[in-house]
């Protein structure tokens, strides 16, 4: 039977698994000891600094979003969606191509890091054997891609993929690849622990009734883990939407006034003419700066209204 | 319900980007008075002028190229003009692959940087653009008004000990300023600014004392942070002193005449020196093979003067002008 | 995983029963583990890109500095008449950055976590979570112009013992990285705690636990890999943060110092104004950044080998 050192002499368990099971034991015990009063005092507390966190991070987003209207305020009107950049006369400036230049760009990395971001979640976590030193090395590789800075991603895309074996030029196109490289790791970690988050009888029963290890990923594990899926989606957009740093590098301008194409010719995007703007002494362009901030958020909110359907669509618990 | 509800919103969010995407949008109207500055003595008949022309470079020229494409534009809409940033460095290395027609730069060419164009078979030449004013600033409060070069020197060179007001020999003020310390802002070590002063002031490019706090990228966090402090003093380029006239004090510089205020003027004659410098872009023979550049650059020219006062700097002398439209002319072998 | 095929729908014997030691995986699961293979690849070939990007003048750089002196100078003065690449001053920015940033980011993002798995009613958790997600999305270049013109000197008013000069400050730098990666750390976090089976959870409750001690003692240590990896995702984040810092922190002096109220430089901040900065490339200058970013890479790299291991040592595993 159970001896001081709990299950472990009854039955082989590997020792990670007694934190679970040790913590279950532990409320047991506590449930049978005195001081309901301080428990239920001391769970009122957590509570409210739970609330308290959560608050904060509310609160910063409102005065983020308070500041940028109340900055930008001048300047928000609907010219600033259709007009294009212009200096000589920044009131009547407006973010046309920048918002065309950010679309684009950003259409081009989603299609990237959907097929490829989950195609390797899946494979790293359905297909390869985890103890194959190869795979080991791409797990740690994609991890350790995770938290090289933006700006190496520019050097990297200015060698080789503006110019060197892909030779697309200062493109869009460029922009697009070099940002779905730098927002990769996200979308694949994610992804992973999504996969990985789904129970295995759901995966095992599939494969006892007889599919493919594809089928059952297919039809069984990944409608399952979409919503974690869409989440790590989501954060890797939101996070190539901001980026400005490695896209200057590779070609992305800051003064443009023909709408952009996906192959060919200059283009912009917000973050990057909201930084160039956010140098410059006059200040009508400091307003400017900020109006375009306000954009940034409205496309930004878009985005994640789209996402939240999705998401709240096929969300489930087990 | 919910559904339905989201399900609008999603279609509010897409059809908003239709329209956006399809709306013809209005090019940006501008008034009449700049159109009139922007008269020329153009040969083409300036609505058969097509093509495209890039500029890169340094990020203090590159707000002078904008406005300069902006009214060429506006003279020629056939032509497309782009404007990129990626310094002045980085601009230089796409120049020399010929991937830009022109490299805005706040400094000259470096001989490693004329390796690299010739070995690429570019020949090139700096056309002047227009003339800066390097501003020493200083709180307005300071009683200070006027400074020389040594005395700016005694403060900034590499190995100074000043930290006082008072520390400084010959300094105009009053006893009871002396005890104010002094705090130094100056520019990231990799910008143009940077070595124009260390140079000028301190006799060597790069020379300079390490304890001054850098405001990196942001000439206006300067103007934030000496408005602010009554012992503060830093320089920045022309315009953003021109920009921030209620919030700090520019020093006249003595360079030898007397003191003279950072102004237009002064520059143009030559007698705010040693701290006027010019900006330049750099041009190439194979850039200026198209004709639409070299349009380009005879309008940047010979606009210097409005370009220079909507951007922050100061036009060019006539004598310059004449030299800098001889530039363009031998290069685009006319 | 096994994938031995069996023909669906026939029992007993008979001729089209298949052997079940099949020969392999079917033609189409070849071809679909082959290109999501490929897919794992691309990782590999972006990580070779970028070693190969930042080798050769890495190389170049060191021939002229040495190791040491790299490593151990403590002034970083790269650009001045008389360099010194002394990194440390610029390693010390950046791990600053990250200490603040995980002050902040851990309480807030694994309270707001815990709540919104164990506590929240699913009303309140759906409208919070994408709120949150916009908070991730903020492009950094506005959450830096907010923090500067509105953060600093609101902390500035806040703490008027501290030692403040200077618009610039690597404390408020790293706090708002902190902010920024708070959704991170939160989601990633949320959606492992809520991947834990409620068996737990009900098993708990049916033996008196308060939702406190569930949330803490039975589904956080059972969530634990998703959590470290939650951390281990903010960390890498707050270190490879260009823009905030570049507005925020400016890029103090070359002088080492250790005080949040000034500005000081990151690495990341370095490379970011460097490469876009006046500086001719093929300099010693120039190839610095180079060397910079490849110290960046071998300490991330380093980090997250510890990582992995701490992860697998307390993977749990259900069902």
């Amino acid at each position: 039977m159970a001896d001081d050192s709990g299950y472990s002499s009854r039955v082989a368990m590997p020792a990670r698994t007694r934190t679970a099971v040790g913590g279950a034991r532990e409320v047991t015990e506590a449930m049978l000891s005195n001081g309901d009063r301080k428990k239920k005092v001391r769970g009122l507390i957590i509570y409210s600094l739970l609330l308290l966190g959560l608050t904060t991070a509310l609160l910063s987003i409102a005065a983020m979003i308070t500041w940028a209207f109340i900055a930008g305020g001048p300047r928000l009107n609907l010219n600033l969606f259709t007009n294009v950049p212009s200096v000589v006369t920044p009131e009547e400036a407006g973010y046309r191509t920048a918002i065309l230049g950010t679309l684009y760009v950003i259409g081009g990395v989603i299609l990237l890091i959907v097929p490829l971001g989950v195609g390797a979640a899946i494979y790293l976590e359905e297909f390869a054997n985890p103890r194959n030193p190869f795979n080991r090395f791409v797990d740690l590789n994609i991890q350790n891609l995770a938290g090289v800075p933006s700006i190496v991603f520019g050097i990297l895309g200015l060698a080789f993929i503006v110019r060197g074996p892909l030779s697309l030029g200062f493109v869009a196109a460029a922009g697009s690849l070099t940002l779905a490289l730098l927002v990769l790791p996200t979308v694949i970690l994610a992804s992973r622990e999504a996969i990985r988050a789904v129970p295995s009888s759901i995966r095992d029963g599939s494969l006892a009734l007889g599919a493919t290890v594809w089928q059952a990923v297919s039809k069984q594990v990944l409608p399952a883990a979409f919503p974690g899926v869409l989440t790590g989606v989501i954060l890797a957009v939101a996070r190539a939407i901001g980026e400005a740093a490695p896209l200057l590098l590779v070609g992305a301008v800051t003064f443009v006034t023909f709408d952009p194409q996906f192959f060919e010719g200059g283009y912009s995007t917000l973050p990057t003419m909201i930084y160039s703007y956010a140098k410059r002494p006059q200040e009508e362009l400091q307003v400017l700066a900020a109006a375009g901030v306000v954009i940034m958020l409205v496309l930004l909110i878009l985005i994640n209204s789209v996402a939240i359907y999705l998401r709240n669509r096929f969300e489930r618990t087990w | 319900m919910t559904s339905t509800r989201k399900l609008a919103v999603v279609a509010g969010a897409l059809g908003m980007s239709l329209v956006l995407a399809a709306c013809g949008g209005s090019d940006s109207s501008s008034d009449s008075a700049e159109e009139t500055a922007a008269e020329e003595t153009a040969e083409e008949a300036p609505a058969e002028l097509t093509g495209s022309i890039n500029l890169d470079g340094s990020s203090t020229v590159g707000p002078l190229s904008e406005v300069a494409a902006e009214l060429f534009m506006q003279q020629y809409p056939g032509v497309q003009v782009t404007v990129a940033v990626s310094g002045t460095g980085g601009g230089f290395e796409k120049f020399c692959n010929g991937e830009t027609d022109g490299n805005n730069a706040s400094r000259e060419i470096k001989d490693e940087e004329v390796a690299n164009c010739d070995a690429n078979g570019i020949a090139s030449d700096s056309i002047t653009v227009a003339n800066d004013a390097l501003t020493i600033l200083v709180n307005q409060d300071n009683p200070l008004q006027c400074i020389t070069i040594e005395q700016a020197n005694q403060i900034w060179g590499d190995g100074a000990t000043v930290s006082t007001w008072g520390e400084v020999d010959g300094l105009d003020i009053p006893a009871d300023f002396g005890d104010t310390p002094i705090a130094l802002y100056g520019p990231g070590t990799d910008s143009g600014t940077f070595d124009f002063f260390t140079d000028v002031v301190n006799g060597e490019e790069g020379n300079i004392r390490i304890d001054y706090t850098s405001i990196g990228e942001d000439d206006n966090a300067a103007v934030t942070a000496i408005s602010g402090d009554i012992g503060a003093m830093g320089f920045v380029p022309f315009a953003f002193y021109q920009e921030s006239l209620d919030l700090v004090k520019g020093l006249e510089i003595d360079g030898g005449d007397g003191c003279i205020a950072p102004t237009p003027e002064a520059v143009l004659d030559g007698s705010y020196s040693p701290l006027g410098r010019e900006l330049y872009v750099y041009a190439s023979d194979a850039a200026l093979s198209k004709p639409e550049t070299v349009e380009f650059f005879n309008f940047y020219i010979n606009n210097a003067a409005d370009i220079a006062s909507v951007a922050g700097a100061v036009g060019l002398s006539p004598e310059q002008t004449e030299a800098q439209l001889a530039k363009v002319a031998a290069l685009s072998g006319s | 995983m096994s994938s031995r095929v069996i023909t669906p729908g026939v029992s007993g014997g008979g001729p089209n029963v298949r052997s079940l030691e099949a020969p392999g995986l079917r033609i189409g699961e070849r071809i679909i583990k082959a290109l999501l293979w490929a897919a794992a690849l691309v990782s590999v070939i972006v990580t070779t890109g970028i070693v190969i990007s930042l080798l050769l003048p890495s190389v170049n750089f060191f021939q002229q500095v040495s190791l040491a002196e790299f490593l151990t100078g403590t002034i970083w003065a790269p650009a001045f008449a008389q360099p010194s690449f002394g990194v440390i001053p610029i390693v010390v920015g950046t791990l600053m950055v990250v200490f603040f940033a995980m002050l902040v980011a851990i309480p807030v993002g694994l309270a707001s976590a815990i709540y919104l798995s164990e506590y929240a009613p699913t009303k309140v958790r759906k409208t919070i979570k994408p709120i949150l997600e916009v908070l991730e999305g903020i492009p950094t270049v506005a959450i830096g112009l907010f923090a500067f013109s509105v953060l600093t000197p609101l902390i500035r008013d806040l703490t008027p013992f501290l030692p403040w000069t200077g618009p610039f400050s690597i404390g408020v730098a790293g706090i708002t990285v902190g902010l920024l990666i708070i959704p991170l750390v939160s989601s990633v976090s949320d959606d492992a705690m809520r991947s834990v089976p409620m068996s737990l959870r009900e098993g708990a409750y049916a033996m008196g636990a308060t939702k406190f001690e569930v949330a803490l003692r039975v589904v956080l240590p059972a969530a634990i890999s998703g959590v470290i990896a939650a951390f281990v995702l903010g960390i890498s984040r707050a270190i490879g943060e260009t823009m905030v810092v570049l507005l925020v922190a400016g890029a103090g002096n070359p002088v080492l110092s250790f005080d949040p109220t000034k500005g000081i430089q990151t690495m990341t901040a370095y490379i970011g104004s460097t490469a876009t900065g006046d500086i001719s490339q093929g300099t010693i200058t120039y190839d610095s950044i180079f060397a910079v970013g490849a110290l960046l890479f071998l300490m991330t790299l380093v980090m997250n080998i510890l990582a992995i291991r701490l992860v697998r040592r307390f993977r749990e595993v259900y069902d």
